[in-house]
């Protein structure tokens, strides 16, 4: 979902109203300080940011920046609005997790000796869809690339055979609706708004007055 | 051949701008680059890491007039009060460090009033920063949650850019500060510059929609069909320099009107539809009819809670239009029908083109008979009190007799500035400075300063209390050196008023730190060679405003009113704005 075209989802989803886990997705200028200034937007309301990345975005020198909260519906939509009116942003998205494909990648560093003993490393490697990074005579490396559950169960098994060292990244996410941005950014780089631009979505006849 | 003739054709050009290459400093190019943006007046004080920009300021005296202020926080007040009077972005600078964090109270102020100001601040040298330097703070990450905009530079070559970009943002769209950090190197900076060009499009930046029609039409359907329709307006319409569009509007449709205090001036006090004032301490009818109304059109506001009261019990009954420059404002608090997403200098005329010409009569009545009974058991006791003290509400009407509504009033904040606001009369849009968002006390007298200078052929009138006077009284310094011929009315009920009041009401009269004791105001005014006098007795009240308004340069009045008086009518905290009380 875009900050527009957002009666659909109410119409749709039962859970409008209870928290759930949203993929925040903004298209923004990359320019120092504006990690804080949408950091803020969060912490201004006592909002914890469960998982951020910032990376490159598929048009060159526009940043993307995946921010993983777990708020209400209209919560993440009032949030995004603030975002999208910082002057460095042109877009900002939120899906909910069936909207999206995702991936958290994570390192796990084992005593090389210990899960040579214990378990096969073979095991670990089919099941747990992992790759032996590093293998050294004192330690080795595990990387999993998946959701975080997989990535959790890794830790558990892992858990017997003393894990040294753990590290998960945060959240990449590609919308799986999404045509990119390179028409968008032909919009906003024209100097009149066109139509497209022109998305107006306050027709919403809910209710709900939320205030933050 | 064709691309040594390209090569040619390219030095030509390039041969062509040099001529127009400014060859100077940093801080030069800056001072440039505002007289470009028609800037006339600088707020500010000096300090070591702005210096380089002073010093270049030496030679500008005959282009930009400085008014060097008593205090940092003064100084952005005066820039606030000039963007409020005049409509332009009002300009401060000051230096690092402390210079730097005593702007923000005011670029909070500015930012939740949408006021366009761009700051200049002064910093360490670049290779210094993060060294903790003399005077060195991170000004740019402690003004980000309080600027619409803020960059640091630290490279001369960025400054013309920077600031045609920080004019566009202040002013376009929602207005709003801006504040520029400019390390002393890039200041000091020699380089030959090109010409100075405006900016006036940010490809991530979009200040204002193209209006979409069906949002109008379907606005104008509700409107047209509505009953008892009312319109509640806000500053958008003077930021969005629209009063004349709005004034359209209301009046071929008839539509009952009431303002939130920001938005108060942009119609005149005496137009038939206006029927008052919105919120806390607004108006009877205004706010007990918000629950009755069956089509409430919001205009250029944004429903602060001091306007709501209640949220659940808030116009439940109403469907709701919204009108508003800023998206994130639409549905923030009160969700609305129809959200028409634009300038309102653009949708109101469109709506009015839809809307048929209409009038409402008996609704109208009904705002009439409310305010009737405000009159009788408010504001006639207030107005024309029967007892000795005298009450603040009888210095407005004063005021109003003298002036008729063609001063600019600038209040602080508390008793003294809902008084002001639910009494004194305008005819002209921006006569009404006030610091509404944050409340900020101390404000009124650094912005009259500013409204002074933003509005010179008018009488500016500053209207505080004794508390709030006392929180920024060195500005009567800026006044006594620049002659800035500022009315000062402290009204002093020898208490911190509205904390008071809420003390009487909601704390069983537990005065807890509100008792609080004033200087000679006349002797502190007459130590700064302004003239001054103080009134105790209503016999001396007229004459004494009188003379105060007719004097030529700047004056200060002090007048003695009633220790434990309340403004009413009052919503209290917590309570829907149909519970509103009249005493």
């Amino acid at each position: 979902m875009s900050t527009e075209n957002t009666l659909e989802y109410k119409t749709t989803k039962a859970d409008f109203d209870g928290k759930q886990e949203f993929t925040i997705t903004v298209y923004a200028e990359n320019r120092i300080g504006l990690l804080n200034r949408i950091a803020i937007i969060f912490s201004k309301r006592k909002i914890n940011i469960e998982s951020l990345n910032t990376s490159p975005s598929e048009i060159d020198g526009i940043h993307r920046f995946n921010i993983v909260i777990q708020e209400s519906y209209e919560v993440v939509r009032k949030l995004a609005r603030q975002i999208e009116k910082q002057i460095e942003v042109l877009k900002v998205y939120f899906n909910t997790n069936d909207e999206i494909i995702w991936q958290e990648l994570a390192l796990y560093k084992v005593s090389t000796d210990e899960i040579a003993e214990k378990v096969t490393v073979e095991r670990l490697l089919r099941q747990y869809g992992a790759s032996a990074v590093v293998i050294r005579k004192d330690y080795t490396v595990f990387a999993v690339t998946g959701h975080r559950e997989e990535t959790d169960a890794l830790v558990k098994a892992l858990e017997p055979y003393e894990l040294i060292e753990f590290v998960r990244s945060a959240r990449v996410a590609i919308i799986k609706d999404s045509a990119g941005f390179h028409e968008k950014l032909k919009e906003f780089e024209a100097f009149e708004p066109g139509e497209e631009l022109v998305e107006n979505e306050f027709l919403d006849k809910g209710e709900k007055i939320f205030t933050m | 051949m064709e691309t040594a003739q390209e090569t040619m054709q390219q030095t030509e050009t390039k041969a062509e701008t040099s001529t127009t290459l400014f060859k100077g400093t940093g801080s030069q190019v800056l001072l440039n680059g505002l007289i470009e943006e028609g800037v006339t007046t600088i707020f500010g004080y000096p300090g070591g890491a702005i210096m380089p920009i002073y010093d270049a300021l030496y030679d500008y005296a005959d282009k930009l007039e400085h008014i060097l202020v008593r205090h940092e926080q003064g100084g952005i007040h005066a820039a606030q009060g000039f963007a409020r009077a005049s409509g332009k972005v009002g300009v401060c600078f000051a230096t690092s460090g402390p210079g730097a964090t005593n702007l923000v109270t005011g670029l909070a102020d500015a930012q939740i009033d949408s006021t366009p100001l761009v700051c200049i601040t002064g910093q360490v040298f670049a290779h210094l920063l993060g060294t903790d330097a003399f005077q060195e703070t991170d000004v740019i990450n402690i003004t980000t949650p309080v600027t619409k905009w803020n960059y640091q530079i630290t490279d001369a070559k960025e400054i013309q850019e920077v600031l045609a970009k920080a004019f566009y943002i202040a002013k376009s769209g929602r207005p709003g500060p801006v504040l520029i950090d400019i390390t002393k190197n890039a200041q000091l900076q020699l380089e030959e510059f090109p010409e100075y060009v405006k900016c006036n499009h940010i490809r991530s930046y979009r200040p204002k929609p193209k209006v979409r029609i069906e949002y109008i039409e379907q606005a104008a359907e509700l409107i047209n069909a509505a009953k008892k329709p009312f319109v509640l307006f806000g500053q958008g319409v003077i930021l969005g320099k629209a009063e004349k569009e709005f004034k359209a509007f209301i009046e071929k449709t008839g539509i009952p009107s009431a303002w939130t205090i920001m938005g108060e001036s942009a119609i005149p006090t005496a137009h038939p539809l206006n029927v008052g004032m919105l919120g806390m301490h607004g108006n009877y009818g205004p706010n007990v009819l918000t629950n009755e109304a069956d089509v409430i059109i919001a205009i250029g506001m944004r429903f602060d809670d001091r306007v709501t009261g209640r949220l659940d019990k808030y116009a439940k009954q109403a469907k709701i239009v919204h009108l508003d420059i800023d998206p994130a404002e639409i549905d923030k608090n009160v969700k609305a029908e129809v959200g028409v997403w634009g300038d309102c200098k653009e949708t109101l005329p469109l709506l009015t083109n839809l809307v048929n010409e209409n009038n409402h009569e008996e609704w109208l009545a009904k705002f009439r008979q409310y305010n009737q009974q405000e009159i009788d058991q408010v504001i006639t006791p207030e107005l024309y009190p029967a007892g000795e003290e005298m009450t603040m509400g009888e210095v407005l009407r004063n005021i109003n007799e003298i002036c008729g509504g063609e001063a600019v009033i600038v209040t602080d904040v508390g008793q003294h500035q809902m008084v002001a606001c639910r009494y004194a009369t305008f005819n002209n849009s921006r006569s009404n400075i006030t610091s509404g968002g944050l409340g900020t006390m101390g404000f009124g007298l650094p912005a009259a300063i500013g409204a002074k200078y933003g509005a010179p052929e008018k009488t500016v009138i500053a209207i505080i209390g004794d508390g709030g006077f006392q929180m920024t009284p060195q500005e009567l310094g800026t006044i006594m050196q620049f002659g800035a011929a500022v009315k000062i009315l402290i009204l002093n009920n020898r208490f911190l008023g509205m904390v008071r009041q809420w003390q009487q009401l909601f704390h069983d009269k537990r005065y807890s730190f509100v008792n609080i004791t004033s200087p000679d105001f006349v002797a502190l005014a007459k130590s700064y060679y302004i003239e001054a006098a103080k009134v105790d007795e209503r016999a001396n009240l007229k004459a004494a405003l009188e003379t105060m308004i007719n004097h030529e340069g700047s004056y200060l009045l002090e007048v003695m009113v009633g220790r434990e008086n309340n403004v009413f009518p009052m919503v209290p905290q917590g309570m829907s704005v149909s519970e509103i009380r009249l005493k």
